[in-house]
């Protein structure tokens, strides 16, 4: 990488620490004269401000990792002002054990890419963009920082500013942190905006609730007058159905059939389904179920939580961490035993491998990243999924629809934009038609709040357009809540890409 | 096992995406993995293919780092906005106002027909590597893809505006542009933005007539219609432009409305810009008989947009340019993006490969991380190395050296790194020129000048013996480097 300095990590214990002032020099023109001149001494190594991978970015010491007055513990972050005569230029890192993430917002070097895919700032004048609330607030922060712009509550959360950043500035992972600054600091427990955020954010328990009584549930919240109620009271729109809950769970279905049918000892999946999954569409459980056993593969499926999705992006931290907890603790004792983690859902993956590691310091967060997989990668990278769909039996120009595929933005951001159309491309008689790269608009709760709904849909507009342009007239994506925006804007069935599979090679599933 | 495909290009860039559709023309099944997504939106979407002697030509005809100096002031936007004197009496754009393009190269000035002086190019140019034909295919296919372009009626240069108001010498230009060039004697109006610093006309326009271009121009600067906050994006202009829309006010309650996106009732975002440039236009001496905006006149629509203002003005309108982020740079992403997708390549973005196997000289697979550290093994036949070069992090140096970080290519530089830069701000600097060398299929070569792997090719910005900035090459290079290399991938799997 260019402008890094190889010996860094070598060097972090004495005087040639890579502080502040150097980090600003480190990614736009770290020609070897700048390096030269950026040895200026600075106390108090600062181990966490030399360029690394994303991923590396917070291991020491998360937000949570509020252990007062221990500077040696959460990973070094404690940097002492000088006590002798020393040059000082300025004591740029506070005495904290929090995070900090500056070094990386010098990393920006304000190209404004960033801004360009901004989906939001694209259609609303309020929003000042992703480069401003990432590096350029975090560049400014210092210990008497100044209230998070409130600006921030627009970000929805869509990650394509991370992707899209040529110098791997952690752009969300800033923004999920100001987020929950703000939550926490400047948002009064008492307001409708914090009791929709805690509401939106915790839909488990929602679900868990909904679901025992799913007919009843959704019965009421199909009535309009209830969700006219709900959105004059609590800011949820009453221009979306509610999702209806599913007359059996998936983990209900599960635990019926008695569990894995599959017993192996080198093939081994820990399947995190999530909320949705479980409590409105278990037949994408059912499907990555299905599918993976037709493989040869043993399921299992833990106890598990929400992944935290909707909470980082309402800044609901605390409930995040406690969610992720649950989570990297029981998948992390699988992978002991051998497990991969698969994902059906692109959000749960990408708070699973980039989230959890940018935000938490539990342990086992890294190993549950680095063997996390999104299901149809998984088998993508261990089966000759191809060959597999090409050599299937299934008619499925009879049986099956041409689908209008959305690749949802937190699939993009894991490198997965075109997978579903390789597997359409190998599967005979459906043509998969991507339906173009913009956001669909929703990005999880965002689009569910009334004062977000118009931005929302004016997001969705070009997708819309997209997909009536298609010749199919059915869905596909592997995002919930996009297959909720796709159905909204549109009228079309939406389905998941694992039902495509389930339905190509096992030949069961819903019906299509 | 890994993914497979037969070629495999590493690279979202003009060469990368030109490679990529050159093995997929070729019949190959085709994968494009890039580490971030594309850098196309930081560039000017102008196609240059060589606009200036390298300064090693130059040199041997006596008149030293001059090209050097000439090049930076016309290529580097950010250079000609820190320094106003980058427009001086040697300023490139002081040609010959009869004549804006004289029949012979000028020896340190632009050149006029950038397909007489390949020949001449020194051993060792990424041009010299392929050849003067490998260049016209590579120009042919840009020719076949991309819609919207000018410049492929005749072999010379074009002078097309900048925002730093310098010409930049170019062989395609988009046609939104192509009522601005340099060597037209229309006179010109250029209009910008109050709240979009990043142009500022009434100095392009300046800087333009200093460098004594044939017409008379100037520039004035008008209030864009609506509430639009100062830090607007280059997106927002774009979306109301093409729109037509002027935002609504703000919510009373000084936010949450979030319905920013309703137009208010009736009103033309483009009509209103009209009333204003019209009164502006009052303000100065020169009648226009074009008018130049900033390039965000719309993303999808940007045709519409533009008759639609040429309509209402009365003149020809045009675009000019801009630094990045670059609408024309983000319509030529799109529009190779569409190309790829026409020909069944599959893009993996946002995927850095962190290794690589290789045995008996040939690569066997990539190692591409994903989210979260994990990684995932590609393999193809053939693999295109189209990473860029220091700025885009296809060459990587510190104070030890200088390397090529994916395949360790070898990448020659003097010893000792004082040896690596020139004194001169502007000099010719030996790091500009840092890259893998290739041989004629462009295959990197090692210390001894052999092929480091016999399936791998590398393309654009990676390669060395050049300086793009300088001689205003960067795109040509990436289009023709890239569609060679694409081609020989494609041949060798």
């Amino acid at each position: 990488m260019f402008g890094h300095a190889p010996d860094d990590g070598d060097e972090s214990d004495e005087t040639e620490s890579s502080c502040g002032c150097e980090a600003g020099s480190g990614e736009s023109d770290g020609s070897a004269e700048s390096r030269s001149t950026s040895e200026v001494r600075s106390d108090g190594g600062e181990p966490s401000d030399e360029r690394r991978p994303t991923s590396e970015l917070c291991s020491d010491g998360g937000i949570d990792a509020d252990v007062p007055g221990d500077p040696g513990s959460a990973g070094g972050a404690g940097s002492h002002p000088s006590s002798d005569d020393e040059f000082e230029p300025v004591q740029v890192f506070p005495d904290s054990t929090e995070q900090d993430l500056r070094p990386g917002a010098d990393s920006c070097y304000k190209c404004s890419t960033c801004d360009t895919n901004c989906p939001v700032a694209e259609v609303d004048d309020e929003f000042p963009g992703p480069k401003f609330q990432g590096p350029e607030q975090w560049r400014l922060s210092r210990d008497d920082a100044p209230e998070i712009d409130d600006s921030i509550d627009k970000c929805s959360n869509c990650m394509r500013c991370d992707h899209a950043c040529p110098t791997d500035v952690p752009l969300s992972q800033m923004h999920n942190t100001a987020r929950g600054r703000y939550v926490d600091d400047q948002l009064s427990k008492l307001s409708i905006q914090y009791l929709r955020k805690k509401i939106l954010s915790n839909y488990g328990r929602l679900g868990r609730l909904g679901s025992l009584f799913p007919r009843t549930t959704n019965f009421v919240m199909g009535n309009r007058a209830v969700r006219w109620i709900t959105d004059r009271t609590l800011g949820i729109t009453d221009e979306r159905e509610f999702p209806e809950f599913a007359t059996q769970t998936f983990r209900s279905w599960w635990d019926e059939r008695g569990g894995a049918q599959v017993q192996s000892e080198d093939r081994r999946v820990a399947y995190f389904h999530g909320d949705y999954a479980n409590y409105n569409t278990p037949e994408v459980g059912k499907a990555l179920v299905r599918v993976f056993e037709s493989f040869g593969y043993e399921v299992a499926v833990p106890r598990q939580r929400c992944s935290g999705t909707p909470m980082f992006a309402n800044g609901m931290l605390d409930d995040a961490r406690r969610a992720a907890t649950v989570n990297v603790t029981e998948f992390d004792a699988l992978i002991e035993e051998g497990y991969d983690v698969v994902c059906s859902c692109t959000s749960c993956s990408m708070a699973l491998r980039q989230e959890y590691p940018e935000l938490f310091d539990i342990d086992g967060t890294e190993r549950v990243a680095a063997n996390t997989y999104d299901a149809v990668e998984y088998l993508r990278i261990h089966e000759d999924l191809r060959e597999e769909l090409a050599d299937a039996e299934t008619d499925a120009d009879d049986e099956l629809p041409d689908l209008a595929y959305h690749a949802p933005c937190h699939a993009r951001n894991q490198g997965l934009a075109e997978q579903a159309l390789e597997v359409g491309d190998a599967v005979e008689g459906v043509d998969v038609d991507d339906v173009g790269d913009s956001c669909s608009g929703i990005s999880g709760t965002y689009g569910w709040k009334s004062k977000h709904y118009d931005t929302s849909m004016a997001i969705g507009d070009e997708m819309f357009d997209h997909m009536e342009d298609s010749e199919a007239e059915t869905g596909m994506t592997e995002c919930p809540t996009c297959a909720m925006q796709m159905e909204h804007g549109t009228g079309y069935d939406v389905r998941h890409t694992l039902e495509l599979l389930e339905a190509t090679l096992v030949g069961e599933g819903e019906a299509w | 096992m890994a993914i497979e495909s037969d070629v495999i290009v590493i690279g979202g860039g003009l060469a990368g995406h030109f490679a990529a559709i050159a093995a997929a023309d070729a019949g190959k099944e085709t994968r494009l993995v890039t580490a971030n997504q594309s850098t196309l939106r930081q560039a000017s979407g102008l196609i240059d293919v060589l606009g200036y002697p390298p300064a090693a030509a130059v040199g041997e005809t006596g008149t030293g780092d001059a090209a050097g100096d000439h090049a930076s002031d016309a290529d580097s936007d950010r250079a000609d906005a820190d320094d106003p004197d980058a427009v001086g009496e040697e300023n490139p754009n002081a040609v010959d106002a009869e004549d804006p393009r004289p029949d012979a190269p000028f020896r340190s000035g632009p050149i006029v027909d950038p397909f007489e002086a390949i020949p001449e190019l020194p051993e060792g140019h990424p041009y010299e590597r392929v050849g003067l034909a490998a260049v016209r295919e590579g120009l042919a296919t840009f020719d076949e893809v991309v819609d919207g372009y000018v410049g492929s009626h005749t072999d010379a240069n074009a002078l097309v505006p900048t925002h730093g108001g310098v010409a930049k010498p170019t062989a395609r230009y988009p046609e939104h542009t192509a009522a601005g060039l340099a060597s037209d004697d229309r006179d010109a109006v250029l209009v910008g933005f109050e709240t979009l610093t990043d142009f500022d006309a009434p100095v392009a326009a300046d800087s333009l007539a200093a460098g004594g271009v044939p017409f008379e121009v100037a520039g004035v600067t008008v209030r864009f219609p609506g509430d639009l906050r100062a830090d607007a994006k280059a997106t927002r202009y774009a979306e109301l432009l093409e729109t037509d829309e002027v935002p609504a006010p703000k919510a009373a309650d000084g936010g949450s409305s979030g319905a920013a996106t309703h137009a208010s009732q009736g009103r033309s975002c483009r009509a209103a810009i009209v009333e204003r440039i019209r009164r502006a236009v009052g303000d100065v001496d020169v009648d226009p008989e074009r008018i130049g905006f900033p390039a965000v006149l719309g993303e999808e629509r940007t045709a519409e947009a533009r008759a639609d203002l040429a309509d209402r003005l009365g003149v020809p309108v045009f675009e000019v340019p801009t630094g990045a982020p670059s609408l024309p740079g983000i319509r030529l992403e799109h529009q190779l993006g569409d190309a790829l997708r026409e020909r069944d390549v599959r893009v993996a973005d946002g995927r850095p490969v962190v290794d690589v196997s290789a045995t008996d000289g040939r690569v066997g697979h990539l190692v591409v991380e994903s989210a979260g550290g994990s990684t995932v093994p590609m393999a193809a036949d053939s693999y295109v190395l189209a990473t860029g070069g220091l700025v885009g992090r296809g060459i990587d140096a510190d104070r030890d050296g200088v390397r090529e970080p994916i395949f360790d290519c070898h990448v020659p530089h003097p010893d000792d790194r004082y040896e690596w830069f020139a004194d001169a701000a502007f000099g010719d600097h030996p790091f500009a020129y840092f890259g893998v060398d290739v041989d004629r299929d462009l295959r990197p070569l090692d210390a001894e000048g052999e092929p480091e792997y016999a399936n791998l090719h590398a393309a654009g910005a990676v390669l060395g013996g050049y300086d793009f900035a300088a001689e205003n090459s960067g795109a040509g290079v990436s289009i023709a480097t890239g569609h060679a290399a694409g081609s020989a991938a494609a041949e060798g799997s």
